[in-house]
């Protein structure tokens, strides 16, 4: 895209910049898009499970309803607290919310569409996706009421025990793949399984871990059965009980992004990202976009699936999962994946 | 042996396969729930909804300030004024329910002796404000007048079980 600024008659530095830019607006904008129809989405498909018809009033089939919301919520008041630390209240919707678009910048849509192509991509949304707990602590504190804070407590303890194993799990990916670059790691998946499928996860020995990214990365969104920060039946709505309007939408709208990103992150690590399913030429005329928006749309429908099923794990249970299952099954797969290249790859 | 199978279950998350595998199935039945404002759920004949002052056929109404629907009523959401009118009937000059109050008991309609003061089939009444739920005299006979073919039809299929 710098080039073609340049030719518009700009120097490489201002091409650069207003290419930059357009990139940004070009994702971060059907981005908030996506967000609402994937919240309608989710409402939709919860009360489907639940054999209710969810929200079918505002436009056709209620595909608007996300949009009316947001209006409603865009005409509210922000309350702020008597004993609120006004700065940091209204900071931490802000962290949520950027940080959750942040890793956006790192994700390949196709072959080379990727807005930042840095080599330590994985590592970067590692990064990006610890920085989303600040968010949630800070208004927590922020917040000077008792919920909030238990459950700003809850979600540090929960994001770091989870985010441990997710980086383990990352480590064994990055074995195989050779490369902390997300676009090297999909195309290291072409023609994985025998040269037929495109995907680390019909690997027998890359399976079971790409399952248990899936739950950590529910866990890592504070998804259904992991949704402690926000247990209604415990906290009132845990870290948002003191927001309104447009701070409260930023939060929603910032967890909703980063069920997306999970979401994809399981897409591309996985199971191909815009790479089609199977290794065979004429479904590669299907542009990679299709495939991976196939496959995160998939990832979605999985996420609220589990949502509609499962009940909430007690706190107890949900430490004794991170940390006594997830921690050793992934340190032990290490070895495992490590032991086998050292054996096939490498010797 | 059953350890063991407890073990191989549990690492297979058997549960929770079987469990989605239900919910899936779920997903594809048909919706339980009525689409509200557009389907509605059939009546009964003794639905106790929103009062209703009812009028004889004639035009006058049935209410002969008695009483005994304030002195019944549990909530004490009913208020009578009466005086005898020109002609020298007795009616009331005042007749309010106050519907914040009114918990839908019926006591009212059974206690009322000449099928004035009724319930009637009509459940969305919803207002704005509260002040709009104090509900006067007129806005009762109006009521009374709206629904009358609804609740005489209710009040005749319900007649053969009193």
């Amino acid at each position: 895209m710098t080039e073609f600024f340049q030719s518009l008659g700009m120097s490489y530095e201002w091409a650069w910049g207003v290419a930059t830019v357009a990139g940004i607006l070009l994702i971060a904008l059907p981005l908030m898009l996506a967000v609402a129809m994937i919240i309608y989405a989710d409402r939709k498909i919860w009360a489907a499970i639940a054999l209710r018809r969810g929200p079918n009033v505002v436009g056709p089939f209620g595909l608007l309803q996300s949009f009316a919301d947001g209006l409603k919520v865009f005409l509210q008041e922000t309350i702020i607290p008597t004993g609120a630390n006004r700065g940091l209240f209204l900071i931490a919707p802000i962290i949520t919310f950027t940080v959750a678009l942040m890793a956006w910048a790192v994700i390949p849509f196709n072959s080379g569409a990727v807005l930042a192509d840095i080599n330590v991509g994985l590592l970067y949304i590692l990064a990006v996706s610890s920085l989303g707990v600040y968010g949630v602590v800070l208004s927590g504190w922020a917040s000077n009421s008792k919920y909030p804070f238990f459950s700003a407590m809850r979600a540090a303890a929960q994001m770091i025990s989870y985010e441990v194993s997710i980086g383990f799990i990352l480590v064994c990916v990055v074995l195989y793949a050779d490369s902390f670059n997300l676009n090297e790691i999909i195309k290291a998946q072409q023609g994985h399984g025998l040269g037929i499928v495109n995907a680390f996860g019909f690997n027998l020995l890359l399976f079971p871990i790409a399952v248990i990214f899936l739950i950590a990365s529910l866990a890592e969104t504070a998804r259904a059965p992991f949704d402690l920060t926000e247990a209604e039946s415990e906290l009132v709505a845990g870290y948002q009980t003191e927001y309104s309007s447009m701070a409260f939408a930023l939060f929603w709208l910032g967890e909703y992004a980063n069920v997306l990103l999970m979401a994809t992150l399981n897409a591309i690590l996985f199971w191909g990202g815009w790479l089609p399913p199977i290794d065979w030429a004429p479904l590669y005329a299907v542009p990679g976009i299709v495939w991976l928006f196939a496959k995160i749309l998939f990832f979605f429908f999985v996420f609220s699936w589990v949502k509609a099923t499962v009940p909430r794990y007690r706190y107890d249970q949900l430490m004794r999962l991170g940390w006594k299952i997830f921690l050793p099954i992934s340190l032990i797969w290490i070895f495992l994946i490590s032991g086998w290249l050292m054996l096939t790859r490498y010797s | 042996m059953s350890y063991l199978g407890h073990l191989v279950k549990s690492f297979t998350l058997w549960e929770f396969v079987k469990a989605h595998a239900l919910t899936l199935k779920y997903f594809f039945k048909p919706k339980a729930t009525i689409n509200y404002p557009f389907e509605k759920n059939p009546l009964s004949p003794r639905f106790r909804g929103e009062h209703a002052l009812r009028r004889y056929p004639n035009g006058e109404e049935r209410c002969i300030a008695c009483k005994l629907c304030e002195a019944v009523c549990p909530a004490q959401a009913i208020t009578i004024e009466a005086e005898p009118r020109d002609d020298g009937s007795r009616r009331t000059t005042r007749y309010d329910i106050d519907m914040t109050k009114c918990i839908y008991c019926g006591f009212c309609q059974e206690a009322c002796p000449v099928d004035a003061i009724v319930e009637g089939p009509n459940f969305e009444f919803a207002t704005e404000t509260r002040e709009e739920l104090l509900y006067d005299k007129a806005k009762l006979l109006a009521n009374g007048d709206k629904w009358e073919r609804a609740i005489a039809a209710n009040l005749a299929a319900d007649a053969p079980y009193r």
